[in-house]
């Protein structure tokens, strides 16, 4: 099993005809991605290599089935796109767009939360990989096999730096889940956590958090009451100056609030092992799944 | 981005919050000619984007022209906790009868805009908020709804307003709202919020952050940018659409992706090393991107030596050594460069450093490795 994406994944893709949009699509469908439309206004009834396009998602999916979409159209449309998508009925939204307007996330969050037929994963976001099944998003696939360590993350870059860490340690994922660095994610580590803790192939989860917020905080407090399987945790930007945004809309240390060393206490305090580099979080998780084998 | 009070309170007044009459000026005479045509008394108040301003002496009550001609000879050019003072905003003097708080955040844990009210106004809220935090009513609204009225009544008879002001209280907190939405502010803040003697309500001060991620719908807002207070090099940096924030130490790096960098800067700390700067050079950075990206790092008279940590996904690493080339060949760097290379088209980009053999530029197989060479070399 997976989370989110597998076999039965139907992925239609926003954007599909743009430079960046055309390349990953295409890039998913060749990891073998049940890609089955796209969605560009204005550009209905042509084709990207085989993949129809469409000018509406309700056309898109009554056509073609989809239940998946991903967003890869410019920030000032991606809002409007993602409310098409689940205005259409598609289940779950993968929004990789970054730089959308916080007052536009925080709409469509609200919607969709009156939904409970929807996810949105994202934005800002690298997508999600279950490998050997689906790739939706921009997660380069060739560096993770199959297995069993489930791994959420705020960040793109810095889930490839610790699958990659894991995967010299011969470690495989059931799940990469990239939930976003933006301040009103769709997807929070709780709701990946327990995805995860509900997936019977996952036997090991890995958290990659960063500086801002609380969702590390609420993560650690719903691990300690609901999760029976280990996690291990990591936390950048220690040495990050408070008041400056680091790169993600919501990584900042706003006095004396979001800071690194807070979450790896906090985290801590329910439990959940805290590596300090991304090779240490390999090092931990090879340490607990030497103690689970035995 | 964080606007100046002036800036604030002429966006609330759009918005039809009730804000003193006043004026900016860059200049004594600009601020006397202001003084005289708003009418005396009124207050001379330092515009720069840090708290402190009355107690560093940036705020003060001219009774007449010869007053507000030395206040303003005075705070001009000020120095106040390292913000140099460019501009004043001469005020109508108000005759306050109380101070209250009132502001407007863009909660990002319950996802919903969040209210806060109290008659605890004029002083440090957080410290309210420790001290009495009873002081302060708070309420969520629903964005899909907005502020109704109730909620307006419910925070004022909560927060315990005096009963003939709740109206006003109300109508400004409604007006506040609006400008926080049709803004798209992460946070707008009166504080004080005065009643007057009169028993008329207003913001005494503002306080305003906006998206800059929705500035592209409110172009008149983002030409409000202070650049004053800005870092030379963080400045260069955003006019070329790169992520950096300038830091104190002598490693420069680069990376792609918020995280990763954060976590290169941690790893280099954890070395031994101090970084110099953050730079995100961010998802599918060309070749031109990164080039200028080195000149920004190097713009930095402290760097010694250079990390550059990417792990490719929608960014192609034969893109970043071609860039990398490319700065060798414009800027001749003086200093060591470390290099580590994952991801999309790694090899490509490998096989490109490796011909173009730039003097000292050293491939690491690792980030961990990455960061220990460098931190040696920086040395």
């Amino acid at each position: 099993m997976s989370v989110f994406v597998d076999h039965d994944t139907k992925l239609c893709v926003s954007g599909i005809t743009g430079r960046e949009g055309t390349f990953h699509t295409l890039n998913n469908k060749r990891y073998g991605t049940n890609v089955v439309s796209g969605v560009t206004p204005g550009k209905g009834g042509q084709d990207v290599e085989g993949i129809p396009v469409f000018d509406t998602f309700h056309e898109a999916v009554g056509e073609t089935g989809a239940n998946t979409a991903m967003i890869f159209v410019p920030p000032r449309f991606a809002a409007d796109s993602i409310l098409e998508a689940e205005d259409a009925g598609i289940s779950l939204i993968v929004a990789i767009t970054e730089g959308i307007p916080a007052h536009d996330e925080l709409r469509v969050y609200n919607h969709l939360a009156r939904n409970d037929g929807v996810r949105l994963v994202g934005p800002n976001c690298p997508g999600i990989l279950s490998p050997g099944k689906a790739n939706v998003g921009i997660i380069p696939a060739a560096f993770f096999k199959e297995g069993n360590v489930g791994v959420v993350s705020r960040s793109g870059t810095l889930t490839y730096q610790i699958g990659n860490e894991l995967a010299q340690r011969g470690f495989g994922n059931s799940s990469i889940v990239g939930i976003g660095g933006d301040p009103v994610p769709g997807t929070s580590f709780i709701d990946v956590i327990a995805a995860f803790e509900a997936d019977p192939e996952t036997e090991l989860i890995v958290m990659a958090g960063e500086i801002g917020g609380a969702a590390e905080e609420e993560a650690a407090e719903y691990i300690a009451e609901h999760v029976s399987k280990p996690v291990v945790a990591y936390i950048a930007g220690f040495t990050a100056p408070p008041g400056k945004t680091m790169g993600h809309a919501g990584a900042i240390v706003s006095g004396s609030s979001g800071t690194a060393k807070a979450k790896q206490e906090a985290l801590e305090a329910r439990g959940v092992r805290v590596g300090e580099t991304p090779t240490r979080v390999a090092e931990l998780a090879a340490e607990i799944a030497g103690s689970l084998a035995r | 981005m964080d606007l100046l009070e002036y800036q604030g309170k002429q966006l609330f007044a759009r918005h039809g919050v009730p804000v003193p009459k006043g004026a900016p000026a860059s200049t004594v005479e600009q601020a006397v000619a202001a003084a005289d045509e708003i009418g005396y008394p009124c207050v001379v108040k330092a515009q720069v984007l840090i708290g402190g301003r009355g107690k560093a002496g940036g705020i003060k009550l001219a009774n007449d022209r010869r007053e507000a001609e030395e206040h303003a000879q005075a705070i001009l050019g000020m120095d106040i906790r390292g913000f140099t003072v460019h501009e004043v905003w001469i005020e109508h003097a108000s005759d306050i009868a109380a101070e209250y708080y009132a502001s407007i955040v863009f909660d990002r844990a319950a996802k919903k805009p969040l209210v806060l009210l109290s008659t605890q106004g004029g002083m440090d809220i957080e410290e309210v908020a420790e001290h009495d935090p009873h002081a302060i009513a708070k309420l969520h609204v629903d964005p899909l709804l907005g502020f109704q009225d109730f909620h307006a009544r419910r925070l004022a008879f909560e927060a315990g307003v005096e009963a003939d002001v709740i109206r006003g209280v109300g109508t400004l907190l409604t007006k506040l709202y609006d400008a926080f939405v049709a803004e798209e502010a992460m946070l707008v803040e009166v504080n004080p919020m005065i009643v007057t003697a009169d028993r008329s309500v207003a913001a005494l001060d503002a306080k305003v952050t906006l998206d800059d991620n929705a500035l592209f719908r409110h172009a008149s807002n983002a030409e409000l940018r202070d650049v004053s207070g800005e870092d030379p090099q963080e400045r260069m940096a955003r006019e070329r659409g790169l992520t950096y924030v300038k830091l104190d130490g002598n490693v420069g790096i680069l990376g792609n992706g918020a995280g990763l960098v954060m976590s290169t800067l941690d790893v280099v700390a954890q070395a031994g090393g101090a970084p110099a700067n953050f730079l995100d050079a961010g998802g599918g950075a060309k070749a031109e991107e990164i080039t200028s990206a080195v000149e920004v790092i190097l713009s930095n008279d402290n760097v010694t030596a250079v990390l550059f940590n990417i792990f490719g996904g929608i960014t192609r690493c034969d893109e970043v050594a071609r860039g990398l080339i490319e700065a060798f060949a414009q800027i001749k760097p003086g200093v060591p460069f470390v290099v580590r290379l994952d991801g999309t088209n790694d090899k490509e980009g490998r096989a490109l450093l490796a011909d173009a053999d730039l003097p000292n530029v050293h491939t690491e197989a690792t980030m961990l490795g990455a960061a220990e060479k460098v931190v040696e070399l920086a040395r």
